[in-house]
């Protein structure tokens, strides 16, 4: 299990080679990659900056592969989530899970991603013509995540 | 019971601050009675904390509800709801 918050870029080949090049065993492998769009609610997006709290974000992401690898049969699986400055067309997020069949491969890396959206700290500023704004959580990320029978935490 | 509380994202720069030490007078407890504490300081606080705006707590870096206990030096965290991914 590859768990990774960093600033660089990184290689999706690479990656999903990595889950599979040295485990006969894998015959599938899913994944999923997030990227900047330039627009968002109608606003043009020059870039955005992600926070993140840092520890706290990492053992999130690890609860989250824990729990995936204890609902599905998986072999192995990454996580890579960047912060810092990005841009339009720039990669943010990578989830790739190796299972033996490809069922259990789509199911945890959807799994994965929209428990991710609710509950790792994880927070984006976009930058648009008429300045910067922090991005609103959407309900249907909480409804996404509900659908696996969590509930987020909180007020509201 | 002292504690470190963090700020993130929109509430870090609401407040004007990204950490503070705080002591607590004995009764606060709760990560519940911990944000009416807050609240009680009035002006951004009353706002941010306040009814109809959506927040999220940690409790040691574990996400937790108002119910969750503390304990001296637990680092307890404040933040907007999550938009990652």
């Amino acid at each position: 299990m590859k768990i990774a918050v960093q600033t660089e870029p990184f290689d999706l080949a690479a990656e999903v080679a990595a889950l599979h090049r040295d485990n006969p065993k894998v015959g599938a492998v899913a994944s999923f990659l997030g990227v900047t769009r330039d627009e968002n609610d109608g606003h043009a997006i020059q870039g955005m900056r992600l926070e993140h709290y840092p520890g706290m974000t990492e053992r999130a992401l690890r609860r989250i592969a824990e729990e995936a690898m204890a609902r599905w049969p998986l072999l192995d699986l990454t996580v890579i989530h960047r912060v810092g400055e990005l841009k339009p067309t720039d990669p943010i997020v990578l989830v790739a899970v190796a299972a033996a069949h490809r069922g259990d491969a789509f199911a945890a890396c959807e799994f994965i991603m929209d428990y991710l959206k609710t509950q790792a700290p994880f927070w984006k500023k976009e930058t648009t013509a008429a300045g910067s704004r922090w991005v609103e959580a959407r309900a249907a990320d909480d409804a996404a995540a509900a659908r696996w029978s969590d509930r987020p935490r909180g007020n509201g | 019971m002292r504690l470190r509380v963090l700020y993130f994202a929109r509430l870090r720069e609401a407040l004007g601050t990204a950490e503070e030490a705080l002591d607590l007078p004995d009764g606060i407890d709760t990560a519940g009675a911990l944000v009416e504490w807050l609240r009680r300081r009035g002006g951004a606080w009353a706002v941010e904390l306040g009814e109809g705006r959506a927040w999220r707590l940690a409790v040691n870096q574990d996400l937790a509800g108002p119910d969750n206990p503390l304990r001296d030096g637990d680092e307890v965290a404040l933040f907007p709801p999550v938009t990652g991914g």
